[in-house]
């Protein structure tokens, strides 16, 4: 097992060596001046132009711009925002709470309808539940999250008055931050409206989010379901007598498992890029919303850390992922 | 040991905030986050919003609603003969808030306003680079360097700035958000604890509110300064609840989420009026949206083909599909609501025979040019694509093909600048002291060539006149003079005045008293809310 673990490691310096290369490079093939956009409609005159560019070290060679920023990240140096001058990684910290706290209530609500409905489509092959589930399935996975949280919002915040239109929490609940995650600390501070509030205020971009990853999901557990119901083991269970019940829970659902794992790691990248949509839509504090902020205000510093810590934690999971993977599957470690 | 601080802080908080639940609460849906609470370095006017028009005061404030100069922290000011001398006489007993991180020992004193000017400008001094990558982009922008010359302290509430040539539109300077005035005492405080980044997420100032909290792109929260120098504000607490995106902000006021927000999108603005429980004010902004002729390139160096491109056009079609009835056709280069404008001006009529004429007169034929187009929305010009199609179609009807050109927003202006630009460029400008000479002088004096002249025009006649206009301090003369240069412009015609904006600030009907601002700035000292 230890093994197994440490060869995933050892394959995951490449893939990080070249996500810092990335987007490193990134930014920079975007047109646009980080300088000049700082500077606003006066504009700078060429002089002080070349005194900000050796300020901000733009003057120097690609390469060594680049040795620079590996050289920062290795003494734990994410740079500075150009916007607002603080350290990127105290930025990514402070909002990184906010999109962990929707991210998971987006993944529970996939998780939670995406394999039932995945299961009984598989068990009623064929029939109409089958025919509606994957047919909204396909439609909920080709949704602009855009048009889908505008309307959204338009018909259960507008119309029907139902849900808070955006934000985390109503204006009136101010207690300090704690964890960052809004549902913790309303309990912290002894609020338990604040805690419902917050609850309220997750319910549609969670929502929103949580389409892709259900329609995913529900998709691949049917597939998986019905590969596995064909097997001969079920087949025999089912011919011993087995309650039908039993045979798709245990024997059938337990195998069907492993490739639908698979796919709830994956998913955890597709969130990080709805996020950037569902957060902006929402008025959400996290960190989707601030890498579009940044990438408009050309921030080079926090894009091309930024997406290094978004690619990392994606990597992260993953790396769980395919251990859990290997625990649920010891063949996996074999190979 | 952290987390029983953090609780501390909690119970502390939840005491202070318990204290005001009938409080009256005015809620702003705004339309981005701040860089940071410090006017000096920043240059957006969300920025300004949340730190400089709440937080702090200036030496001048402009009137509310308009662009002239009142007095501020400063209670007179005597401008010498020769127009080189400002000296200020500071109101006496203003005090800075007093927050759970700065508690002022003392009032507001010349100490303050010279530090609140010699960071940005002295590079040796402490807070000039206080932080990492900072740069003083408004001080530089107004050309303060270049005219200041000295910040002397008189006594302890007068101050003395002397400069190096007269330039009357420093007064007007001194009321922009960069200007505002920043406690030396608490500046001194995070010194000498080493903690100067406090200075721009920490904010103390003399102003109307007082900073409470920023959830970093959620909420800002502030609090009536109760000892403000004008007298407590009727709201006590303001809250910037921050919403990207306009379709948004608009759900979020009609659903009383807000009270009052920020740039609707023009497609909201009708559904926004028809709802009962709103309002929505509207007034032209303080810009222009413009087209640069290029006037050292032939033929555009021939005044008679920038008239014949100008008559050409059919304005009013353009503004009405471009500004969706958002706009009003610009004749002069300066807003309608500027002091000095020319309502006397006739614009170049709308004729496509005169100006086949004209272009013919000229041995002009066959005329193929560059036709750029920004390639964003920006409130003096929400929609150039549009704007380049038609007037392609309009110079096409007598004889001119037009090429239209676009490249992302900071490369367009960067190559738009090129002293030798082919083309007409499309561009424009929103004042930023609601001087006159912010719009002529930056736009379209010599000096401006390779910055901000996108015409590369210079006319002796107009640069006389808007140059005499900053050495004189009487607004009469300045007037007179300011007159002579929109004459001189609509003769010359370096640029096809295309439109001014109007701005929309839908709100609640329980909000009372709020006034719009030419300048695009969002206050609410002046404003109430009904129970």
């Amino acid at each position: 097992m230890l093994r197994f673990i440490l060869q995933k490691l050892a394959l995951i310096v490449p893939t990080i060596i070249g996500i810092t290369i990335a987007s490193f490079a990134f930014i920079r093939l975007l047109p646009g001046d980080p300088i000049l956009a700082m500077a606003g409609q006066h504009g700078v005159t060429p002089e002080r132009y070349e005194i900000l560019k050796e300020q901000f070290g733009y003057n120097l060679p690609i390469w060594q711009q680049y040795f620079n920023y590996v050289g920062g990240i290795l003494q734990g140096n994410f740079g500075i925002s150009l916007a607002t001058k603080r350290p990127v990684i105290d930025e990514f910290l402070t909002l990184f709470p906010a999109t962990v706290e929707l991210a998971l209530f987006a993944m529970l609500i996939a998780v939670a309808l995406g394999i039932p409905a995945g299961i009984f489509a598989a068990i009623k092959r064929g029939s109409w539940f089958d025919q509606i589930t994957m047919g909204v399935a396909l439609t909920g996975y080709s949704m602009p999250i855009f048009w889908w949280g505008l309307l959204l919002i338009i018909f259960f915040s507008g119309y029907l008055g139902w849900t808070p239109v955006s934000g985390r929490i109503a204006l009136n609940f101010f207690f300090p931050r704690i964890t960052g995650f809004m549902l913790i600390d309303s309990l912290l501070a002894g609020k338990p409206d604040g805690f419902i509030s917050a609850l309220r205020h997750l319910i549609l971009p969670a929502i929103v989010l949580g389409t892709i990853p259900l329609a995913v999901i529900a998709r691949q557990t049917r597939s998986a379901m019905l590969e596995v119901l064909g097997e001969d083991y079920v087949r025999t269970a089912r011919a011993k007598g087995l309650d039908p019940n039993r045979v798709v829970g245990v024997h059938a659902f337990r195998n069907a498992l492993i490739p639908v794992v698979t796919t709830i790691g994956l998913q955890i990248g597709l969130l990080m890029a709805g996020a950037i949509l569902t957060e902006t839509i929402f008025s959400w504090p996290g960190i989707g919303k601030w890498m579009i902020d940044s990438i408009s205000k050309r921030d080079y510093v926090s894009v091309q850390s930024g997406l290094l810590l978004i690619a990392l934690i994606v990597m992260a999971v993953n790396l769980i992922v395919d251990i859990l993977y290997a625990v649920i599957n010891p063949r996996i470690r074999v190979q | 040991m952290h987390l029983m601080k953090t609780l501390l802080a909690a119970t502390a908080l939840v005491a202070v905030m318990g204290g005001s639940v009938y409080a009256k609460q005015l809620v702003f849906c705004s339309e981005a986050s701040p860089a940071h609470f410090d006017p000096g370095p920043t240059t957006g006017g969300n920025d300004f919003d949340a730190s400089s028009r709440t937080i702090y005061d200036r030496l001048v404030e402009f009137e509310h609603g308009g662009t002239a100069v009142q007095p501020g922290l400063a209670e007179s000011w005597e401008v010498s003969a020769d127009g080189l001398e400002y000296t200020f006489k500071l109101r006496p007993g203003v005090k800075f808030h007093t927050t759970s991180y700065f508690t002022p020992t003392r009032e507001l004193n010349a100490d303050d306003v010279i530090f609140s000017l010699e960071r940005q400008w002295k590079e040796d001094n402490p807070w000039n680079k206080y932080l990492e990558g900072i740069s003083w982009d408004y001080f530089q922008g107004m050309d303060m360097p270049k005219f200041l010359k000295s910040i002397e302290k008189v006594d302890d509430l007068t101050v003395k700035i002397t400069l190096n040539e007269p330039n009357a539109p420093m007064l007007a300077n001194l009321g922009m958000d960069f200007a505002s005035i920043v406690s030396k005492e608490y500046a001194d405080q995070l010194a000498a604890s080493g903690n100067l980044a406090d200075f721009s997420n920490k904010p103390v100032g003399t102003g109307a509110f007082v900073f409470v909290d920023y959830q970093t792109d959620a909420v800002i929260r502030y609090q009536a300064f109760a000892d403000y120098w004008r007298g407590k504000v009727a709201i006590d607490d303001l809250i910037f609840a921050i919403t990207t995106d306009p379709a948004v902000r608009a759900q979020k006021l009609k659903a009383g989420e807000c009270d009052i927000m920020s740039y609707p999108a023009p497609a909201d603005i009708e559904g926004l009026k028809a709802d009962t429980n709103l309002q929505v004010m509207e007034q032209e902004g303080l810009n222009i949206g413009y087209m640069s002729y290029n006037t050292t390139v032939a033929p555009m160096d021939n005044v008679n083909v920038r008239k014949a491109l100008s008559m050409a056009i059919n304005k009013q079609a353009l503004v009405d599909a471009v500004y969706q009835g958002a706009g009003q056709a610009a004749k002069n280069l300066i807003p309608p609501t500027m002091w000095s404008y020319d309502d006397k001006i006739v614009d170049t009529a709308y004729d496509p025979e005169g100006a086949k004429k004209l272009l013919a007169d000229a041995g002009v034929s066959g005329l193929t040019l560059d036709l750029w187009a920004m390639p964003v929305s920006r409130p003096y010009n929400p929609n150039a694509q549009r704007a380049a199609e038609m007037i392609q179609a309009d110079w096409a009807a007598v004889g001119v093909t037009a090429n239209i050109v676009t490249y992302e927003w900071t490369e367009y202006r960067e190559r738009g600048k090129q002293k030798d630009r082919p083309g007409a460029f499309q561009i424009g400008w929103t004042g930023d002291n609601g001087d006159p000479d912010n719009f002529f002088a930056t736009l379209f004096s010599c000096s401006a060539i390779g910055v901000s002249n996108y015409s590369s025009w210079c006319n002796d006649d107009f640069e006389k006149v808007i140059q005499d206009a900053k050495k004189v301090s009487d607004p009469a003369e300045r007037t007179a003079l300011y007159t002579k240069a929109q004459e001189i412009f609509k003769a010359e015609e370096p640029a096809l005045t295309m439109a001014h904006s109007k701005v929309f600030m839908p709100m609640n009907k329980r909000v009372l008293g709020y006034t719009m601002d030419p300048l695009g700035i969002h206050r609410f000292d002046n404003v109430d809310v009904t129970e």
